[in-house]
């Protein structure tokens, strides 16, 4: 059981957006907000790019005005 | 009064200049009606991520406002009823942020990151002439 749970064991990733130099998290920084989207355009969800709930919802928000503004894609073919 | 971000869109085939002639017309709006425009910035004509009303690309101009929600709403009429605005979105926000826009300063990037690869071209040219003088 210890060995198995050693072999699983993975370090817990913090925040992307939280401590003291984070990215502001903003519509208009396309650059900032196409590292969490997947090859076909989707929002990558938290548990993989370890963002917390508050701020994936922030996130979330940003990519949806980015995408009405034309300036990310709703889906990529 | 409250602060707002404005971005409009306009279509791909007006000119440089008749976008600046519609921001002015859309400035006059909220001034006469007591607000106020902090700053306007011309994003240029970029690519449209997907095209919308036929345009591949627009041309993007991002407002800083303050201003009555009535006064944006009269001007946000306006850029419905004009043919040349394709898209525009307001969003209130608390405070504006300072200095150029993230969209400007990723300009600036790209243009840095154009002279370092001219500068790597121009040491290939260095090293490809070292090589002749070796030979």
């Amino acid at each position: 059981m210890n060995n198995k749970s050693r072999n699983y064991f993975k370090r817990r990733k913090s925040c992307p957006f939280s401590g003291t130099d984070a990215p502001f998290i903003d519509y208009k920084n396309v650059r900032l907000l196409q590292k969490f989207l997947s090859e076909r355009g989707k929002i990558v969800p938290s548990r993989i790019t370890a963002v917390s709930a508050k701020k994936q919802r922030e996130l979330s928000k940003a990519v949806k005005r980015a995408r009405y503004l034309g300036l990310l894609p709703y889906v990529v073919d | 009064m409250a602060l707002y971000e404005h971005i409009f869109i306009v279509r791909q085939d007006t000119s440089h200049q008749r976008v600046e002639e519609l921001t002015k017309e859309f400035s006059e709006i909220i001034t006469k009606n007591g607000g106020e425009v902090k700053k306007t910035e011309f994003w240029g004509l970029r690519t449209l991520a997907y095209k919308i009303k036929k345009n591949k690309k627009g041309h993007y101009t991002l407002m800083n406002i303050e201003s009555s929600s009535s006064a944006l709403k009269e001007m946000e009429n306006s850029m419905l009823l004009n043919e040349d605005v394709i898209r525009s979105l307001s969003i209130k926000v608390n405070k504006f942020e300072e200095g150029p826009s993230v969209m400007m300063k990723s300009k600036d990037d790209k243009e840095v990151k154009l002279n370092l690869s001219n500068n790597g071209d121009y040491s290939n040219q260095y090293s490809n002439n070292l090589n002749n003088m070796d030979i």
